[in-house]
């Protein structure tokens, strides 16, 4: 009967089981003991037939034996070996002496295979694993959009320019940059009573720094330079001239909030000298803008 | 559909369409079945909306300026900023709750000037060429890093040993099909990891008008929107990446700017031009952060008790809502 079932199988008709390929046929059968399509390996077409199966970690020795060919549900006899490998080795032995010497060898060969696999899976778990998460395309496609549209919203560079400039203006820079104007007008407009000792001492401190040779050097060309040391340099004007330096200073800012940073250098300059015709100029320009 | 369809045929053909098109009041352009008429009509129903958007505009305006001064002040225009649902953990900064739990918190030896940071930065196995390079140039811009390769190391066997050598932060790069796409940054000594997308990642040579190379001072640090507590504790963990004094010679200032829960990163020379103008120059890398966790110890996926995780169904409902 296992002669009929290959003559049909194996060589002439169709077995759902068999993959060929250009070298070799493989036989798909879950039962099938070296995996090839072969007359000694075909689980259909012997009837004593005996494989070694894994399941969850542990084998187990699959038999199947003429007296149950009729019986499909009981055809395969299940026999758990031991975690031992030898006890293992001998179990088979045991299980099927009297066997063919194919069979035999095959199934031991088999059972090695599948410990060892085994034995790198566990050692594979223990280490790190790479857990590989899917991207969803909708959910990418919307975050990318999002930021998108966030750093458009965020208008990056005005923000920082604001941020450094809020931080120049409270002077956590300390002395590095000398603009001290800014900070001296607020302070001015502020704080009466404080901002004249803050003029002083910086008024005092300039003095240290600049001497009169810058003041003489400014006086005669227009110097705006865009370099920030020689720029606002205040003019050591004494402290009876300081209401009018307010008074000025506040035109200057205005003059200067136009934009016009050119105007600043020459104009303030000349300002303890010609103070007269600076104030004429700068009024009528101030009601301009308040019109 | 037969009374709908009433004007189109003639219509179709001539290519002028006509100033005023009355459509009979049951008409709607989606009942033509042929495409190509409907979507004539469609373009001409379109030219007549704009038509009609702009007449009013228009009127508005006049309307306005005949008003002149007693005219209504323009309506702010709503942005998502404005209409953000208000969210109950922004912090306030007068508020001592906060200032205590900082002043005790992980990053409290940092604030206080005991700790000096030293950084660790690291990428996932295998790193590739844009991810070693993208790693270089981080460590260019902060100070007092050192870039290490992961050669397959178990994260929580690393950090012990960092620890013991007094790094206080650990920067792990992810990478993906050849980008860098993932970023934790953890706190050393006990401290939060924060676990972020990293996306946009632009390298130094990528970025036109570059500056020179970035130097060894100490930049400045700018930490934009930070408003709610969980922003305030990553704006932290953010500013203990970086020395406590800046150089200001250097005049180096790294951004990172919160905007509708993406953290921007920049990195800038600046230079005052005037004290109402400031240039600047962008230099280094730029990439932008999600966050996705925030864990309280270090680094532990299994074990870690998260502070807050990124949950998608729960979190995204609403676009006026963020959580940074």
């Amino acid at each position: 009967c296992p002669q009929v079932v290959w003559s049909m199988l194996g060589n002439r008709q169709f077995c759902s089981y068999k993959m060929t390929t250009k070298t070799q046929n493989f036989c798909r059968n879950e039962y099938n003991l070296t995996g090839l399509c072969n007359r000694s390996s075909c689980p259909l077409a012997n009837s004593q037939y005996a494989t070694v199966r894994e399941e969850k970690g542990r084998c187990y020795l699959y038999m199947k034996t003429i007296e149950r060919a009729a019986f499909p549900r009981r055809l395969w006899e299940r026999v758990l070996l031991s975690k031992n490998y030898e006890k293992a080795l001998e179990e088979i032995d045991e299980n099927l002496i009297y066997w063919p010497r194919f069979i035999r060898h095959k199934c031991k060969q088999r059972f090695t295979k599948i410990t060892q696999y085994l034995i790198r899976i566990r050692k594979l778990t223990l280490k790190r694993q790479r857990k590989l998460v899917p991207l969803r395309r909708k959910i990418e496609r919307r975050e990318n959009r999002r930021e998108e549209k966030a750093l458009i919203a965020a208008q990056l560079d005005n923000a920082i320019e604001k941020e450094l400039l809020e931080r120049l203006k409270q002077d956590t820079y300390g002395d590095i940059y000398n603009f001290p104007i800014h900070a001296f007008d607020k302070a001015l407009q502020q704080q009466d009573a404080e901002s004249e000792s803050e003029s002083d001492a910086e008024r005092e401190e300039e003095d240290d720094d600049e001497d009169e040779d810058k003041r003489e050097f400014v006086e005669a060309e227009d110097s705006e330079l865009s370099d920030f040391e020689d720029m606002d340099k205040l003019e050591t004007s004494s402290e009876e001239e300081q209401e009018e330096e307010e008074e000025v200073e506040k035109k200057a800012s205005h003059s200067k909030s136009k934009g016009k940073a050119p105007l600043k250098g020459p104009a303030r300059r000349k300002r303890p000298y010609i103070e007269i015709e600076y104030e004429e100029e700068t009024e009528p320009s101030t009601k301009t803008k308040a019109a | 559909a037969g009374g709908g369809s009433g004007p189109v045929p003639g219509d179709g053909t001539d290519p002028p369409a006509p100033e005023r098109v009355l459509f009979p009041p049951t008409f709607s352009v989606s009942e033509i079945k042929n495409k190509q008429r409907r979507h004539f009509m469609f373009l001409r129903w379109k030219q007549q909306q704009r038509k009609e958007k702009l007449a009013l505009k228009k009127k508005r305006r006049k309307e306005r300026e005949a008003l002149g001064d007693k005219a209504p002040p323009k309506a702010i225009p709503k942005t998502i900023e404005n209409q953000r649902v208000y969210d109950e953990t922004t912090v306030d900064p007068n508020d001592e709750e906060v200032a205590f739990d900082e002043a005790t918190d992980e990053f409290a030896p940092y604030f206080n000037r005991q700790t000096v940071p030293k950084i660790l930065i690291t990428t996932s196995d295998r790193p590739r060429g844009r991810t070693v390079r993208f790693c270089e140039q981080l460590a260019t811009v902060i100070p007092n890093s050192h870039v290490y390769y992961r050669r397959g190391l178990a994260l929580k066997r690393i950090i012990p040993q960092c620890i013991a050598r007094d790094f206080t932060d650990l920067i792990v790069i992810n990478e993906d099909r050849k980008i860098p796409n993932g970023l934790v940054l953890s706190h050393l000594p006990d401290g939060p990891t924060a676990h972020f997308r990293m996306s946009s990642v632009r390298l130094r040579k990528e970025i036109k008008r570059k500056g020179k190379e970035p130097t060894e001072h100490v930049p400045e640090v700018i930490l934009n929107n930070f408003t709610t507590r969980l922003g305030h504790s990553i704006g932290r963990m953010f500013a203990a990446l970086f020395p406590h004094d800046p150089q200001f010679i250097g005049r180096q200032v790294a951004t990172f700017h919160n905007q509708r829960d993406y953290i921007f990163f920049r990195f800038h020379r600046y230079i005052f031009k005037s004290e109402k103008k400031v240039g600047i120059q962008e230099l280094g890398p730029r990439f932008t952060l999600k966050l996705r966790s925030l864990q309280k110890g270090t680094f532990d996926s299994k074990f870690g008790e998260y502070e807050w995780i990124h949950k998608r169904r729960e979190m995204d409902t609403s676009r006026r809502k963020f959580h940074l």
